[in-house]
């Protein structure tokens, strides 16, 4: 297998405040971030609301310009590629279908977009291909000519399946493409995606904060806390054996239904720290129940949780071993 | 331990819209003692909202409800004035709503939307319902209470405000609360810690607690008992191990098909789908609300549907005494 899509030193700041008497700070949102997703791989990106997730998934699009670090697509960075270039062959699926779909076109029109923007055939070429892959999503010829309003959200969210696959990507990235549907529908769309990543040979990267469905999906998993990723590894061996104290934490929290399990205690504490000025050394410390004295003075690289071991951790638990994967300290 | 809180018989809720009678809660019966957890769970639409709402009478104006009997406390509020209604609203019931961030008020400080329930109802003495919002306050672990009562809810976090919001419901000291969707909003290291105190709280004071929601997870590990509801009906209530253990509504097994468990689930593999939508509850409607989604489904599902009972307290509305597997 080959990397196809990378993220070396990956950095976006957003600058806030500004007004009269604040004074302008930064915020790191994406901070030194390193990927690799091989052809064919689904990595699964977890953390909690505020870590950077989204926007490295708009960066990975090339919605969203680094402030630093490069993304390559197949060896090629992606800022050298012209736009349509690269929509071509990497493609979003949204949260949320309710605002993602324009709601005053047909569905129909709507998947046709894409290859009227790249000039695909005839506007009669164009719609049978929009309603081959609806009818591939599930969806019935007889809705072709419906506006997103007339559907559910489900019905939704296959359209906008519908409207990124039809240029056959490479790679789909799919920012939390289930949180708004309920259970049932949530399944469908699972093995929708899961379907169609064995039919078109898909690579997803794919975005969650509910770890069962990564668990399920996924078959590679970065742990990403405040702008970094702190955990990567193949999902059995992360699930299985979590290393960093957070991913511990966050798989403590799931909740699975099984009665009689009562609510686990997260030993996690009320401090969430604020983005604007992260703790010193590891950034998770404050909330760390195994912190050691280094921890709030020397940031942890991500690097081997073990000699030869495939995953990554940044902590200082487990000690290097070997040169680290990590960014490197300036 | 075992005195009834809320006895709820025949609920129903009818909404007045422009196509017709919108029948939003159909016949939904159950009660709820002292220090005992009821989760009512269903998809978006099934009614559970409306009947959370239907319990605290804050339902629109343009619905109706009806019950054969609602007595709370022994008492009928389904007959009860609303002078009477609002003295225990925020008082003996309490509701914590799903979004903190739309439940408090922008424009005043967390500690004067915490004495205002006390003040209203218990005592005028604003020292003594001060004192009280620190004890809560504290209880709900929130860190130095006397700083927070001074600042708004905008300056809070997600799970902050969410613990004021329970620290606020139990100002007054309530034998019922009700809780729609409380930890939805939240991040999971968040939801645990919410659901923890929240569970720990209704032992500790013997709450009756209603608790509303679309997650599995989260009513496996909280509720005593359990009801599904589906298309405005209860369709199955018991306990949480016997439903958990052996489904008997077709749909209630859908659900449980549907989410990936860990460790039972194996990855990637397919997982079970419930075809169809949900029917319009508009008009008369009779019979199964899933027949058209049920691979059992026969010709008596169009009628009216009986309940069914099991020796250990497990009820459900099938036709079926046993589900094929």
């Amino acid at each position: 297998m080959s990397a196809l899509l990378q993220a070396h030193a990956l950095t976006r700041s957003f600058t806030l405040g500004g007004g009269f008497f604040q004074p302008r700070r930064t915020l790191h949102a994406v901070n030194g971030v390193d990927l690799v997703i091989n052809k064919g791989e689904v990595l699964g990106i977890v953390g909690e609301s505020g870590c950077g997730k989204s926007t490295l998934a708009r960066m990975l699009l090339g919605l969203t310009l680094p402030t630093s670090g490069t993304v390559t697509l197949a060896g090629a960075d992606i800022r050298t590629l012209a736009r349509r270039q690269l929509a071509a062959r990497v493609q979003p699926v949204f949260q949320d279908p309710y605002s993602s779909l324009n709601p005053r076109r047909s569905i129909a029109s709507i998947v046709a977009l894409p290859l009227e923007v790249q000039g695909v055939g005839t506007s009669a070429e164009r719609r049978v291909k929009a309603i081959d892959m609806l009818e591939r999503m599930g969806l019935s010829a007889r809705q072709a000519d419906t506006t997103p309003l007339q559907l559910s959200g489900g019905q939704r969210q296959r359209v906008a399946i519908a409207r990124a696959l039809v240029m056959r990507p490479e790679i789909v990235v799919c920012d939390e493409p289930t949180s708004a549907l309920d259970v049932s529908v949530q399944a469908q769309i699972l093995n929708l995606l899961l379907e169609l990543r064995r039919e078109f040979n898909l690579t997803y990267v794919f975005i969650s904060h509910n770890l069962a469905v990564v668990e399920h999906i996924a078959t590679q998993v970065a742990v990403m806390y405040l702008g970094k990723v702190v955990e990567q590894a193949s999902t059995a061996d992360l699930f299985k054996q979590p290393r960093h104290p957070y991913t511990q934490a966050l798989l403590a929290s799931v909740l699975t239904p099984e009665p009689g399990l009562g609510i686990p205690e997260t030993g996690l504490g009320l401090s969430f720290p604020d983005p604007l000025n992260p703790p010193s050394g590891c950034s998770f410390h404050p909330r760390c129940a195994q912190r050691l004295p280094q921890c709030a003075s020397v940031e942890p690289l991500l690097s081997p949780a073990a000699a030869g071991a495939s995953a990554c951790v940044s902590c200082h638990l487990y000690p290097v071993t070997s040169s680290p994967t990590g960014r490197p300290e300036p | 331990m075992n005195a009834m809180v809320l006895d709820v018989q025949g609920l129903s809720v009818d909404i007045a819209t422009a196509q017709g009678t919108l029948h939003a809660v159909r016949d939904v019966s159950f009660q709820v003692r002292r220090g005992e957890t009821l989760c009512i769970v269903g998809e978006s639409g099934c009614g559970k909202s409306m009947t959370s709402l239907a319990l605290m009478s804050l339902l629109p104006k343009s619905a109706r409800r009806s019950a054969r009997r609602f007595s709370f406390l022994g008492e009928d509020l389904g007959q009860a004035s609303a002078k009477r209604i609002n003295d225990l609203r925020g008082n003996k019931m309490a509701m914590i709503f799903q979004e903190p961030m739309t439940a408090l008020n922008p424009a005043y400080t967390i500690g004067d939307q915490l004495m205002e329930p006390y003040l209203h109802h218990c005592s005028n003495d604003a020292a003594q319902a001060r004192e009280r919002a620190l004890v809560l306050l504290g209880k709900v672990g929130i860190a130095s209470a006397a700083e927070r009562m001074g600042q708004y809810p905008h300056q809070l976090s997600g799970g902050l405000r969410q613990r004021v919001m329970i620290a606020m419901a139990l100002m007054c000291e309530p034998e019922l609360l009700i809780a729609d969707e409380p930890s939805t909003a939240l991040d999971v290291t968040i939801q645990a810690q919410i659901l923890r105190l929240l569970a720990d709280l209704q032992q500790e004071l013997g709450i009756a607690l209603v608790l509303i929601t679309h997650d599995l997870g989260v009513v496996a590990r909280m509720a005593h008992r359990v009801a599904v509801m589906y298309a405005g009906e209860f369709v199955e209530e018991g306990s949480a191990r016997a439903l958990f253990a052996t489904p008997h509504h077709p749909y209630t097994r859908g659900l449980l098909r549907c989410i990936p468990i860990p460790g039972r689930t194996a990855p990637g593999e397919k997982l079970g789908a419930i075809a169809g939508v949900v029917p319009s509850l508009i008009g008369d409607f009779q019979g199964c609300g899933f027949r058209d989604r049920c691979q059992f489904a026969q010709a008596v599902c169009a009628q009216t549907v009986p309940m069914q009972n099991s020796p250990v307290g497990q009820s459900w509305r099938c036709v079926l005494s046993e589900l094929p597997p």
